[in-house]
């Protein structure tokens, strides 16, 4: 024991910056997809191998366009008149500052001046700018554009990236060690994405930021942490578990184990360097953007690349009541850049064919300004009228779908409701939107619901998709 | 060591031990840390009838668990909350008969049981704020105050059911009404199945419509007015209160036990009911409380799921189940009795060692069982090791509920104020009121955080509840068994400090580094995590 003396040292800092592994993408996609076992094989895999076998909810195996989703989620809400609605015409009130849309490389279409880089990609997404719900609450509308469904039916449903997560990745047909379904990097607050399908199909939240360097991606990148320390850890840890090696074969050991092995694959294994955009080239970084937005989008785009199903990348800062213009040149050219590199990257790589990308906010925002104090040239909550950004997975691109009036302020034409665009995204996927889903109380729910239920269709989108 | 049994049988008994090893093998030396040496006996009634089954059964029960185990299960179970390492080095350095009794009379008056138990009561009565249940703040605060109190001054059952069931007010000043706020579906039979789930431990979607219907008779005149002020309503008895279809409320009811009553006009139906309910004769009143009392210390129903009481689903031990509900009903409904009861016997107190390889050994108590650590629990233990604090707040709706900083999770008292840990931990969304929404199993991404992320690793070296650890003075023997005594509430064995002096000895240079991976190391144990 005389031994044991505990004093601060500095560590070693060629100590602290670890062996640095030079992998290819095929090696990567070795380990990683094709490893051991699926990082959240507690789900169904983990209580009873053969779960699938008796599952009798799952849809029959279906092949989608899309293998991957890419959602940006614009928490917030925002602009419409100000990203992809532009209405030059309806006067300062309407406009503010924004007065010359651009022109893109689809003829006919415009969308406001800020978004340059976008413009270039037009003809690879297509914009529905007939959104509608009709909610102007933060809380609610969230849940009615990511579920389908209004509040208080006694259900709390699955977001979509939840029941793709529930059908598309589990084993044996997801086999990654990545998790199946990752937001960027911070959950969004009070939403619970994962509903009644329980815990199990929450999304792994990275934490840190991409735009730092390491990116400490929470549990899996640790800062300061040589492998050989984490081996050694691994090892005094077997040493000094007393209760596990005295009852080694209890089943809460037994699934403790099991956990810790996948933990440590991903710890020690290469699966990790998914999320570090530093393997990337610099020049691509730069057109990215630098931020942490634009790096998230860098690591989404990796992440898909390595099978992962679903991706969330929550923006912040979209809800602009007040000196709404401001935050616009602010927060326009960030989007701009990370949304452009991320839909030209996956089209150059030839992943856009399989990756859907859906852009929107819970709602967009009043078409009037609020020009008085305290507002200043504020916009707020407006759930009547909002745009949505698609592409990929089977989407096409240079379409418009629906139209508002003059102003921005009624749909006029082709309503799309939340319901018809997750039925589409889901259908896209190769998931049938009438497929039904256990609820822990027993009642079968449907993962798009009918109009029955009170949620209305105006039907999916079949004009922009390719299926 | 609380026990009866004669020193001249304990003689016996280690004599036996040395005379006949071989024999005995693993059957009765003591397990370190975990077992005490001390073989069952029986100490009150529990112990008595399930000794019977166990015999019937060919099960032989664990040993009694050692002080050390005792101090740390005791702890968690009855107030939520680890012990210092001064409380466990107290009660383990205790050489009284009783100490065990008297430390559970202890941990019952502390506050602490009041804060853990309102969270439990919490999950099943759905305490939240927000969506789906949108109880509002100011409701949750109400709420919370009635049932903290209800809880610490240890109501009688009848009336604490009572008092949910019947009060009339507003939601922001007379707290217990809000029982019938906090369903998702506030219709007549929304109602009454959360009393169903609540009071009877049946789920009520399981039975036939028209029984659900005339239960929900009796829930079909309450209304819920709204004030001038934000978000306030007031709950009464309102006879005129029109269906949703505009037609007058039933005036027929029948009880589950399918007694038909026609509404007297004068008198408010959800007294009826509740009078019904809490008659020491109702088949489902007791039943439900003591079997989710021993749920929650067994982490295994009597009847199991607790929440799934039906005929089909019968106890495992009927002569258990009816013997506590007696004792319930003898006590005047005192739920402490219960607690005292089971926390008592020599069943609870057994070793999570099993003695028997009979498959229904669980099923019958034989040994404690191990579950993780609840979410709120387990943070709630971190940083009362690390010395650090969790940030709680929700800003969404106004008015903003900001939690005082350094504010236990267990204290929380609402299911919208979460965080990343709580939520990624299993506490329970509270939406349905149902036992099996907190999830206590394992997953690896609670595994990658625990043994990697930097949220944990932060605590361990910057807390400044370690400090004294990572001190370069004072004798290492001795810090290190005050840690086992901070993070295991145990004196760590000879073994286990000679395995992590030869660690030191390894690693010289990073003496520093070394204390922190044994923490690490620790917080990381199954011993830890796990109840045991």
């Amino acid at each position: 024991m005389s031994d044991f003396r505990l004093a601060h040292v500095i560590l070693n800092p060629a100590d602290q910056a670890g062996p640095r592994e030079k992998l290819t993408r095929r090696t990567l996609l070795a380990r990683g997809l094709f490893g051991v076992l699926g990082l959240y094989l507690g789900h169904r895999g983990f209580t009873s191998p053969s779960a699938w076998a008796f599952d009798p909810l799952l849809p029959a195996d279906k092949p989608g366009k899309a293998k991957a989703v890419i959602q940006i989620w614009l928490w917030g809400g925002p602009s419409h008149l100000d990203t992809f609605d532009p209405k030059p015409d309806a006067g300062n009130d309407y406009t503010g500052p924004f007065t010359n849309p651009i022109s893109t490389n689809v003829p006919g279409i415009r969308i406001n001046e800020l978004l340059t880089e976008l413009a270039k990609v037009a003809d690879k997404y297509s914009l529905i700018r007939g959104m509608t719900h009709g909610v102007n609450a933060h809380e609610t509308a969230a849940y009615l554009v990511q579920t389908g469904r209004m509040p208080g039916d006694r259900i709390v449903a699955p977001a979509v990236g939840a029941v793709v997560s529930y059908f598309k990745g589990q084993p044996p047909e997801y086999q990654s060690l990545i998790p199946p379904y990752i937001v960027l990097t911070e959950p969004q607050g009070r939403f619970s994405e994962a509903g009644f399908l329980g815990p199990k199909y929450k999304p792994f939240a990275t934490g840190g930021d991409p735009s730092k360097t390491p990116f400490t991606v929470e549990g899996i990148v640790a800062p300061g942490m040589t492998q050989s320390r984490q081996r050694e850890r691994r090892e005094l840890l077997a040493k000094l578990d007393i209760l596990r090696q005295t009852v080694s074969d209890h089943p809460q050991i037994q699934e403790l184990k099991q956990a810790e092995e996948q933990a440590y694959d991903l710890i020690l294994g290469s699966s990790g360097k998914a999320f570090d955009p530093s393997e990337e080239p610099q020049e691509l970084r730069q057109k990215y953007g630098t931020t942490t937005f634009g790096q998230s989008c860098l690591v989404a785009r990796r992440l898909v690349e390595r099978g992962v199903r679903y991706v969330t990348i929550n923006s912040k800062g979209w809800d602009t009541h007040k000196e709404h213009f401001q935050a616009m040149r602010r927060k326009l050219p960030d989007l701009d850049r990370g949304l452009a590199t991320l839909i030209q990257d996956l089209a150059d790589r030839g992943l856009l064919e399989s990756t859907l990308i859906w852009c929107c906010g819970e709602f967009g925002r009043t078409p009037k300004i609020a020009w008085e104090p305290p507002w200043n040239g504020g916009r707020h909550h407006y759930g009547k009228a909002f745009s949505v950004l698609v592409a990929g997975g089977g989407f096409k691109g240079g379409q418009v779908v629906g139209a508002t009036d003059k102003t921005g302020s009624e749909v006029v034409e082709r309503p799309v409701y939340p319901t018809d665009l997750i039925g589409s995204i889901y259908t896209l996927l190769g998931i049938d939107p009438a497929t039904t889903v256990r609820h822990p109380q027993g009642q079968m729910v449907r993962i798009v619901p009918t109009p029955e239920e009170g949620a209305p269709s105006a039907g999916l989108l079949k004009e922009i998709m390719t299926v | 060591m609380k026990t009866f049994q004669p020193l001249v049988l304990r003689i016996l008994s280690v004599t036996l031990l040395l005379l006949v090893p071989a024999l005995l093998a693993r059957g009765e030396e003591a397990i370190e840390p975990f077992d005490s040496g001390q073989p069952f006996t029986v100490n009150n009634r529990i112990d008595e009838i399930l000794a019977k089954k166990w015999k019937s059964l060919g099960i032989q029960p664990a040993q009694i668990c050692s002080d050390g185990v005792f101090v740390r299960r005791v702890y968690l179970d009855v107030i939520g909350t680890l012990p210092t390492a001064e409380e466990a080095q107290r009660f383990i350095d205790d050489t009284s008969r009783n100490k065990r009794q008297r430390l559970i009379e202890e941990l019952l008056d502390r506050p602490e049981y009041a804060d853990y138990w309102t969270m439990r009561w919490g999950d099943i009565l759905r305490i939240k704020a927000e969506f789906p249940i949108n109880l509002w703040p100011n409701a949750v605060q109400a709420y919370n105050r009635w049932l903290w109190s209800a809880l610490a001054t240890n109501k009688p059952y009848d009336q604490f059911a009572m008092e949910l069931l019947t009060s009339s007010g507003s939601n922001f000043r007379v707290g217990a009404v809000n029982f019938y706020r906090a369903t998702q579906d506030r219709s007549p039979k929304g109602i009454a199945q959360a009393v169903a789930l609540t009071f009877m431990g049946e789920r009520a979607e399981k039975w036939p419509p028209e029984r659900l219907e005339g239960m929900a008779a009796f829930f079909s005149q309450i209304s819920f007015k709204p004030t001038l002020e934000w978000k306030e309503e007031i709950v009464t008895w309102d006879p005129f209160h029109a269906t949703e279809s505009g037609d007058p409320p039933p005036q027929e009811a029948v009880f589950p036990d399918g007694v038909k009553i026609k509404l007297p006009a004068d008198r408010d139906p959800r007294k009826v009911f509740a009078e019904w309910l809490v008659s020491p004769k109702n088949p489902w009143f007791a039943k439900n409380i003591v079997n989710r009392i021993w749920y929650w210390l067994f982490g295994r129903g009597i009847i199991h799921e607790p929440d799934d009481i039906r005929t089909d689903n019968p106890p495992v031990v009927p002569e258990l189940l009816s013997y506590l509900e007696s004792e319930l009903v003898q006590s005047k409904w005192d739920l402490k009795h219960i607690y005292r009861l089971i926390l008592n016997s020599n069943t609870y107190q057994l070793s999570c060692v099993p003695r028997s390889q009979h498959p229904e050994r669980d099923t019958y108590f034989a040994c404690y069982p191990l579950r993780r650590l609840e979410a709120e629990v387990l943070i709630d233990a971190i940083c009362q090791i690390t010395g650090t604090s969790e940030d709680y707040w929700s800003m969404v709706p106004e008015p903003y509920t900001v939690v005082p900083q350094g504010e236990r999770a267990v204290r929380l008292g609402d299911a919208s104020i979460t965080s990343a840990f709580l939520e990624m931990f299993g506490r329970p969304p509270r939406d349905n009121g149902l036992e099996s929404e907190r999830n206590n199993r394992i997953t690896a991404g609670q595994r990658l955080h625990l043994l990697n992320s930097s949220h944990i690793a932060r605590k361990i070296e910057d807390g400044r509840g370690l400090e004294w650890f990572f001190a370069s003075s004072g004798n290492p023997r001795a810090k290190v068994t005050r840690l086992y005594l901070t993070v295991l509430s145990r004196y760590p064995t000879e073994k286990e400090l000679a395995v992590i002096a030869e660690t030191a000895k390894a690693q010289r240079s990073l003496s520093r580094q070394a204390g922190v991976d044994l923490v690490w190391a620790l917080i990381n144990s199954s011993e830890f995590l796990y109840r045991h």
